[in-house]
């Protein structure tokens, strides 16, 4: 593992998409010429004020951001340290994060000429806001999903449909998000002349980890700005919870050469990291090859995918964004870990103390919060990305609560 | 000359036919049903032996190799179970080529030197490795061939003029010809479209040219046999394995025959 110094943290991936070893295009020959097209379109769009003005409209005026940057008040009385704000990305249309990405992805296909769009989702948001942003251009929408997650995220499943997608359950394998996507790049394969792959998180083969955290990555410029106006200096710390990582890199990219600022990622510890019941890639999986990149995956000693386990279908992902894997080999970052039970407990807190019903993802990174503000200062500013709600998951709650609804 | 796959092309090149390439999963239901299926393919009529190495996520594969290799890896099977096998079958076979075929994750796992070390040793000739395109070869084709180890290329429709050369530079063996837009196992080949491309493919290299993905009948095999140096059946096979399996999954005595029959029935389509 390489742990030289660099100048910048921000100036990857390198031409041919790597993060030190991670990333790169470990894709089907049939793929290929796609990949590049995109690429090229990508860097065509990024060169080109007009998409960037039209993306921008879209944002402000569809999504609804900026999004506030929120001081919990309440929160940091309770925890007695460090002084607690909320990114709310929660705000936005369709109740998350997922919308930043998506807009640029379905206004890059639209340049590009595709009518045919496919996702795949874990829980549902990434498949939420495919389907809303196809829906307002009038594309044709094809969300893959496990069949076992359609079980349990029923509520999105039906959004879904009422936006007009098609959504088709993932019958192969663990039959969750994994599957979902090996479907979806089967789809693609079959159908490269019409069709863009939308994913929805800071990994696959390059350009997808670029990409996505680009477009996430307007999280972490609006806090930036937006820390300035309220303190008048950065945050000292900043807290996210990782699936992939998309969220996550949103909020740190545009940190990572601010050194002072120290920055957290918090995957899913599920039942305990000594179970193998948990999908925290970092903490507990090795580096190698799934969906297009390198990085670090939960598997066995043979290579085989093993599955990821929470109490989130947002982060039981076996894998992990692939600059995420670098930044940890790097120590920029430091990734951690928070159990279903710990999430649980922050979800309750965060609703009887700030009015606030989060997705059980970013209650990973509260959980992480409620573990470290109080050793803080009171002056240390903390930033944590509220970067779902949480209506999707107040089944799966009162499921574990034993409250019949 | 020790190549097996130049070796064989070329005696095939001789009496003017097609090579006739076999798939089926390594350890597919189980080691001893698999490794008495590859020792009598051969005699079945199998020019070329192309082994599938397990794994959880064959993003280019079909439902039937995806339910192969599930199969295997419930079975037990392994990497090293995977070569054992090769050596098995090489133990008794000095001339049939077996290429294996798969992903990159478990290769890269098991390291990527004592990889290819343990596959020359087994008797491998050469390795398919589907998320692998010419963009990623130092990862492992420039090192298996070195190795002495054919690094064969999957060239597809999407493979136009301006990206062949790309995709046979480092390559040697022979090419296979994805003849469908999709995964394997779905879609009939389009005849025309099939010879076709072939034909233009072999502006670009003097490598032979098998054909694959959707292949399944004899008919199929015949009419491909006309414009390709040899066609790759595959999906057609594991299903044979399946449809014979007991109600619990388990190898039933019809099962080795059953694959066997379906090369033989194949093999007189190529050599006919």
């Amino acid at each position: 593992m390489t742990t030289a110094q660099v100048n910048s943290y921000r100036t990857g991936p390198d031409e041919k998409g790597l993060f030190g070893i991670y990333g790169g295009r470990f894709v089907a020959e049939t793929l290929m010429p796609l990949i590049l097209e995109l690429e090229q379109a990508y860097k065509d769009a990024k060169a080109d004020p007009s998409f960037q003005a039209e993306l921008d409209s879209f944002l402000e005026h569809y999504v609804g951001r900026p999004s506030p940057l929120y001081f919990a008040e309440r929160l940091t009385e309770h925890l007695g340290g460090a002084k607690i704000y909320f990114k709310r990305d929660e705000l936005n249309h369709t109740g998350a994060h997922k919308i930043n990405n998506v807009m640029g992805q379905i206004l890059l296909a639209r340049r590009m000429g595709k009518k045919r769009i496919i996702a795949e989702t874990g829980a549902g948001q990434h498949g939420v806001a495919t389907a809303t942003a196809c829906a307002r251009f009038g594309l044709e929408c094809i969300v893959y999903m496990g069949s076992v997650d359609i079980e349990r995220q029923k509520p999105n499943v039906f959004r879904m449909k009422l936006l007009g997608a098609e959504v088709v359950p993932a019958l192969s394998g663990s039959r969750t998000l994994k599957d979902a996507l090996n479907e979806a790049l089967r789809d693609w394969v079959a159908n490269v002349e019409d069709t863009f792959y939308c994913i929805g998180t800071v990994a696959g083969p390059h350009p997808y980890p670029e990409m996505v955290r680009d477009f996430q990555s307007i999280i972490g410029n609006e806090t930036k700005r937006q820390m300035l106006a309220r303190e008048g200096r950065l945050p000292d710390s900043l807290v996210a919870a990782i699936g992939g990582g998309s969220n996550a890199m949103g909020l740190f990219h545009p940190f990572l050469d601010d050194k002072d600022v120290e920055i957290i990622g918090v995957e899913a510890a599920g039942l305990g990291l000594r179970t193998k019941k948990h999908a925290a890639s970092i903490t507990g999986g090795k580096p190698g090859i799934l969906h297009g990149n390198r990085t670090y995956l939960l598997m066995d000693d043979d290579g085989q995918i093993t599955e990821g386990h929470s109490i989130s279908a947002g982060l039981d992902y076996p894998g992990i964004g692939p600059e995420h894997s670098w930044l940890h080999d790097m120590k920029r970052v430091q990734y951690v870990a928070a159990t279903d039970k710990e999430a649980l407990a922050a979800f309750q807190l965060c609703c009887r103390l700030e009015g606030i019903i989060p997705a059980l993802e970013p209650s990973h990174a509260m959980a992480h919060v409620m573990k470290i503000a109080p050793t803080k200062p009171k002056d240390h500013l903390m930033v944590m990305n509220l970067c779902g709600r949480g209506d999707k998951d107040i089944f799966t709650v009162a499921d574990i609560l034993g409250v019949k609804l | 000359m020790t190549d097996r796959i130049e070796c064989r092309f070329a005696d095939l090149k001789q009496k003017k036919r097609a090579a006739l390439v076999t798939f089926v999963t390594a350890g597919d239901p189980d080691y001893e049903t698999s490794l008495k299926i590859i020792k009598g393919l051969p005699k079945a009529g199998a020019d070329i032996i192309e082994f599938g190495m397990p794994f959880t996520d064959p993003m280019a594969d079909g439902p039937a190799i995806q339910a192969a290799g599930l199969r295997a890896l419930h079975g037990g099977q392994t990497m090293k179970k995977t070569l054992k096998l090769v050596k098995a079958f090489r133990a008794g076979d000095k001339e049939t080529p077996v290429v294996l075929m798969g992903y990159y994750n478990p290769i890269y796992v098991y390291g990527v030197e004592k990889f290819l070390g343990d596959a020359k040793a087994a008797g491998v000739d050469g390795l398919i490795v589907v998320d692998l395109p010419p963009e990623e070869d130092d990862e492992l084709c420039i090192p298996a061939m070195k190795a002495g180890i054919n690094f064969i290329r999957l060239a597809t429709p999407t493979t136009d003029d301006k990206r062949a050369p790309a995709v046979f530079k480092n390559t040697s063996g022979f090419v296979y010809y994805v003849s469908v837009l999709g995964i394997t196992g779905t879609k009939a080949p389009d005849l025309k479209s099939v010879e076709r491309n072939v034909n233009r493919l072999r502006k670009h290299t003097n490598l032979p040219i098998a054909v694959g993905f959707g292949v399944k009948t004899a008919e199929q095999a015949r009419a491909i046999a006309r414009s390709a140096d040899g066609i790759v059946v595959g999906s057609a096979l594991v299903t044979a394995v399946k449809d014979s399996l007991t109600k619990a999954g388990k190898s039933s005595p019809r099962t080795v025959k059953a694959v066997h029959s379906l090369v033989s029935d194949i093999a007189r389509g190529v050599r006919s």
